[in-house]
This record gives structure tokens, sequence and C-alpha cells, in this order.
């Protein structure tokens, strides 16, 4: 018994002395306050930089956070109203992939290191995560890669969130627009296969593709969800292609996107629309393809003689070593410009600067923005691979975008 | 009876625990959030495996049962019935497969739990899919980090107390001799698989109900995010570093990974996995029955 009681009180002591490092821990950091006289602008953000979202964060979010920081303070900082100019300091954190580290890290942020600013994670869920906090504390949230058609509900929740990536409604009906006047021009039938990811974005997408779809009249002759872990579409592709449809749709993640093309090329199939997923703007896209992307298309594209997106492109090759992908990148980078506009004009004053992000004009990569109702909605919705760049074909209507040509050429 | 002692002690910690939130910022809290619930988690897991020997990776597919009840419940249920709803899942779960599974000995069983924690993922997703069509749920609670906090801090000194009665109890004697030899515990007339699944339910569904807690905290919900693998490995590392056979061995082995975790994610963003593996080689061949045992083991070396 005696050597149980010791065992016991000994196991106690450690557990008090544990929660003391705790303790020591959690008051020493929240003792750390930003120096009256500034030095510096700090922004901090918290991305996935291990665990199963790293590969999304770094091809989107990180490299464009750390090209922004770079030309600010290449350039001597961000000028203040006062005059004064102060440059960058950033304080980074990896989330690890996980929602409870995410936003704990968001309070750290917040309320522990006291930035200036915070920048959000990747992915819509980890927004939607940390999105409750930014609006506590009161920071600008400029969601930028996440995509949701909740975006106009969720800015009356949280009065301080930015959407940057429209919803997944807006991608399928502009889809569904370019399919239909491909049928009424004759160029296609009237069928469509369609495939998708059983997992966040190609439930989103296909959710909001299929009443496109049908009030397009255009007929649905293969519907299927995948599991994220499929690797072989030899069958998938087979069964589409029996169909019939001219059309094949397939929501699909980076992976998926790789592996159908592959797949696709090797069985000759080759209908005269050939849409894809995330992955297909990736500029690795055209190594994957073999160089034969061309009719291709996807979700995004770029206006090819817009020369603020080239020097964007040139500018993030230099900086990072590689090319950014065809669609959220630019929108990412267009909202740090914003934020940066904006404390330009008003300073480093949180409310002034979120009413500022709501209400003003910003000069930035994608030419005059203005946010409607905290949404960005110049987006490029559909782009088509042609002569090798990724080329924005809709809106239609909006001044840069090419058009449509279908049908698609084969793959040789 | 030095019972007493301790019992005033722990009555001081936890309500020095209880108080926190009144002197921390919140990230304080959220710190405090982060490691009661990996120390309940870690506790809840050697609840079962530690005496057992039963190595068990379903820990994230009970965690994310909790996790998603709440997120489809807490609209229409008042919330204490959905954290009952939450156990009564969680338990209900973990009842069937055990008896379906805990008669599985070794690395069976292993390979069978990682696979759990896949199959209810891909069960909640081809639900979703293809019942209910939608895939990510929302959860708005109002609830802030420090009720959250409360709520854990409760379920950790529950399950500290059922731990510690399980070690006075005619069925911890068991346990004990089926993690030593089963079949000597079979022949000396112990119910084996009954005493492995009433352990196996009760840890699984405080586990449950730690994925439930934490919900709120999210906002948003999608399987990806409930069903991480990493939450598994996390807890059996922690649960391994402190020592699963003794009461507070999971606990201190959580408290220092948590904050080591939170150090290394702030300081070396960009090497995470790399401390992990190694963190993982070292506990496994430097302190193979965990600190407490190791540093037993010094004591006596040094007495002889």
């Amino acid at each position: 018994m005696k050597t149980k009681r010791t065992a016991v009180t000994r196991a106690l002591w450690r557990f008090t002395s544990a929660i003391g490092v705790a303790a020591i821990a959690a008051f020493g950091v929240t003792e750390s306050h930003a120096a009256d006289d500034k030095t510096s602008i700090t922004i901090g953000y918290a991305v996935s930089k291990s665990g199963p979202n790293a590969g999304g964060a770094d091809m989107t979010v990180t490299p464009n956070y750390e090209l922004w920081v770079n030309e600010v303070n290449e350039a001597g900082g961000i000028k203040l109203p006062d005059g004064s100019q102060l440059p960058i300091e950033v304080v980074e954190y990896d989330d690890r992939s996980s929602a409870e580290e995410v936003v704990r890290a968001v309070e750290r942020l917040a309320t522990q290191d006291e930035v200036d600013f915070i920048l959000p994670p990747w992915g819509t869920g980890f927004n939607l995560a940390v999105a409750p906090l930014m609006a506590k504390f009161g920071y600008p949230h400029l969601a930028g890669a996440a995509v949701t058609d909740k975006a106009p509900e969720f800015v009356e929740r949280w009065d301080t969130s930015f959407w940057f990536m429209g919803g997944g409604g807006d991608y399928t009906s502009a889809l569904a627009d370019i399919l239909v006047q491909a049928r009424d021009a004759g160029t296609i039938n009237n069928k469509v296969a369609m495939i998708s990811v059983a997992d966040g974005f190609g439930i989103d997408l296909v959710n909001a593709a299929r009443p496109d779809l049908e009030a397009a009249g255009m007929e649905i002759a293969y519907d299927k969800a995948f599991p994220p872990q499929t690797s072989d579409f030899a069958t998938i592709l087979n069964e589409a292609e029996a169909t019939g449809a001219d059309s094949f749709i397939a929501f699909s993640y980076p992976p998926h996107t790789f592996a159908l093309t592959k797949q696709a090329q090797v069985a000759n199939y080759s209908p005269p629309v050939f849409y894809l997923g995330v992955g297909a703007g990736f500029p690795v896209y055209s190594d994957i393809s073999s160089g034969k992307m061309e009719g291709v298309m996807s979700l995004g594209g770029i206006d090819p003689n817009n020369e603020l997106n080239a020097a964007y492109r040139a500018k993030h090759q230099e900086v990072i070593g590689r090319a950014p992908d065809y669609w959220g990148s630019v929108l990412i980078y267009a909202s740090l410009q914003m934020l940066q506009q904006a404390i330009e004009r008003v300073g480093l004053d949180r409310a002034a600067v979120t009413e500022e992000l709501s209400t003003g004009t910003f000069e930035t990569v994608l030419g005059t923005t203005k946010l409607e109702d905290n949404q960005l909605r110049d987006i490029w919705w559909t782009g088509q691979w042609q002569d090798g760049t990724f080329v924005a074909v809709a809106p239609g209507d909006r001044a840069g975008a090419g058009s449509v040509v279908l049908p698609k050429p084969g793959w040789q | 009876m030095p019972t007493y002692a301790s019992l005033a002690l722990v009555a001081v910690a936890v309500s020095t625990l209880a108080a926190a939130p009144f002197y921390l910022s919140d990230y304080g809290v959220g710190l405090l959030i982060g490691m009661s619930g990996y120390v309940t988690l870690a506790t809840a897991w050697a609840l079962f495996s530690g005496p057992t020997r039963y190595v068990s990776l379903a820990t994230v597919a009970f965690f994310g049962i909790g996790a998603y009840t709440v997120a489809v419940f807490s609209e229409t249920l008042p919330y204490p019935l959905v954290l009952l709803l939450a156990a009564a899942i969680g338990g209900t779960v973990a009842a069937v497969v055990g008896l379906s599974t805990l008669r599985l000995a070794g690395v069976y069983f292993v390979i069978f739990t990682f696979g759990l924690a896949e199959l209810v993922r891909q069960t909640v997703t081809w639900w979703e899919v293809n019942i209910t069509g939608t895939l990510g749920r929302y959860i708005f609670l109002p609830f802030e980090g420090r009720h959250i906090y409360w709520q854990l801090l409760a379920l950790l000194t529950v399950t500290m107390l059922i731990g510690w009665l399980i070690g006075r109890s005619r069925i911890g004697l068991a346990l004990k001799a089926i993690g030593d030899d089963e079949a000597v515990a079979a022949h000396a007339g112990i119910d084996v698989t009954r005493t492995k699944l009433v352990l196996f339910v009760l840890s699984a569904t405080i586990i449950t109900l730690v994925g439930a807690i934490q919900a709120p905290r999210w906002t948003y919900i999608e399987p990806s995010i409930v069903f991480n693998p990493t939450v598994s490995f996390l807890t059996l590392i922690m649960a391994l570093l402190g020592g699963p056979m003794r009461l507070w061995g999971p606990m201190v082995g959580a408290v220092p990974l948590f904050l080591l975790f939170e150090w290394l994610s702030a300081n070396f963003p960009n090497h995470f996995s790399i401390f992990l593996g190694l963190l993982f080689i070292l506990i496994v061949f430097v302190m193979p029955n965990g600190v407490l045992a190791k540093l037993e083991g010094i004591r006596k070396g040094a007495a002889q």
C-alpha cells in the first residue's frame, strides 16, 4: 500500500506541475504587448502546412501571401495615412489540417500576438470555422479559398466577412449556359454524363448542377458519385461513353482530374465537351496531359490580354519559382491588394478598414474592383485551354472573355 | 487514510482549472480546451486499451460520430438531449462493433479499428451524398470557448473518477488478468469478452462525447474535418508517452505533448510532420511503457 500511495502522490504532483507549466505558458504569452510606437504592421495567418489540406493551401494560398509580403516589403512597406511607411512582419502557424487547430491559432493571433490583421486559412470548412472568431475580434475576414452559395447569408451573420470565390451555383449555371448555346447551335447533343467526387467540392457542385442542367432542358444520362480514394476511372469513363452523351462533366479534385485525363487519353475518349474540376487549371496540367489539353474546360480562367494579370503571373513565377493556378490564386492576390489599399487609405483601425473594403473601389490585378454586398462577383466562372493558355470563356458578356471553341479536338 | 489529502488536492486542482477562464485570454482558454480535450481522449482510450493491451485506432470514429450527431440535431433538439443522444449512438456503435470484433487479437484488432474509422467516415459520406444530398453541416450554437472548456473539464473529471473506480473494482482486476494472459483469465472464470466489451463501450462513449462537446467550436462540419485520422494517432501517442497502464499516465503524456505540438506549430510551422514521426520512434524505442514507468525504473535502478 505504501508504494501505491507514493505513486498516486507523485502522479498528482506531476499533474499539478503540468498545469503550472500550462498556466505559465498561457499567462506568459498574454503579456507580450505590441509597443506603442510601431515599427511594423503585423500580419498573422494559420494555413495547412501539413495534413490533407497542405496541397491545396500550398497551390493557391500560401504562395500568394508570401508574394504579397515580399512585394510590399521590397517597396519599403505599406504607406499609412499619416505619411509613415511600415514594413509587414509575418506571424505564421501550421493548422495541421485540423479545425480545432485553426480555431485556436486564430485566437492566438488575435488575443496573444495581437496582430494588426489576420489572413484566412485554406478551404471552405476552415474559413467557416474561423469566421465567428474573426467577427468577434473585429478582424476583416477576406475569405479567399472558399466556394459557397451561402455567402449572402454569411455576410449578414458575420459583418466583417468578405467572400471572393463565388458559389457552386455560379459555376454550374455558367456551364449550363455554355452547353445550351452549343446544343442550340447543333454542336452537341442533349445528353450529359456527369460524375462527382463524394466530398465537399464535388457534392456542392453536383447539387447545383442538377437543377441548372434540368432547367436548361439537358438530359442527365449518367450521374455518378465516386469516393475520393478512387484512382481507376476506366469503368466510369466506359460507362459515360456508352451513354452516347456529347458532354462529359467531372466535379473532381486534382488527383482525379489528372487520372481522368490520362485514362481518357488511353481510352481515346474525347467527347465534344470535356469539363473537369480542380486541377485542370493548374500549370502542371499541361504536363499531365502531355501538352494535349487543348479544348479541356474547367472552373476559373484568365483573360490572356489582361496585362495586369500577365505581370502578376510573371512575378509569381519569379518570386515563388512556379506559376500560379488559373483560378483562385489571382483572386486571393487581389484580396490582399485590396487590404493593402484599404490600410493606406484609412490606417490600421480595423473597423475603418472593414468599412473601406466593403464600400471602396480598388485597383487590383483584376482591374478596377469593387465588392457587392461584401462579395467579389467579377469572377471568371468557366475557362478553356486554348493554345496553351487557360482562357476565361464565361461570363461571355464580360470584357476580356474569350469564346468557347467546341467541339473539343481529339487528344492526338 | 491518505485518500482525503489526495481528494482535497484533486478538488483544489479542479476548481482552479474551472476558474481559469476568468483569468486567461481567449487563447489561454483555447489552449485549455485543446489540452483537456486530448487528456480526456487519451484517458478514455487508456481505460480500455491500457489494461487489455488492445491498441485501438478507432478514436476518431467515435469522436466524429459525436461531432456529427451535434451537427445533425443541434437545430432540432435541446442541447443536453443532443449530448445524451450522441453518447447513446456512440455507445451503441461501440457495442455492435465490440461484439463482432473483440475476439480479434493483436495486430488484427489494430487494423480493424483503423478500418472502422474509415468505414464510419465513408458511411456518413455515402448517407449524406445519396440520402440527404448535402455534405457540409453548420452548427450555430451560442457557445464561447469557456463554455466548451467547462463541459470538457466536467467530462474529464468524470472520466478520471471512472478510471479510479475501475482500478478498485472486480472488473479492473479482471482487465489486468486479461492483459497479462487472456487464456489464463478465461480459465480462471472471467467472462473475457463481456469484460472487454463493457470497457470498450465505456471508453467509446466518452470519446464520442469529447467530439460532441468540441464540435460547436468549428461552426462547419464535414467528414474530412471530423474524421481526421491524426486525432487517433495523437491520442495513441499521448497515452503511450505517459503510460496507458496508469490512471494519470495519459494526462502526464498528453499535457506536455500538447504544449510541445503547440510550440512546434508556432515556431517550426514547416516541420511538424518530421517532429511527429521522430517522436513516435523515440517513444516506441526509448519508453515503450511510458514516462511514469521509465521514471520508476530509473528510481529503482538508482536505489539498487
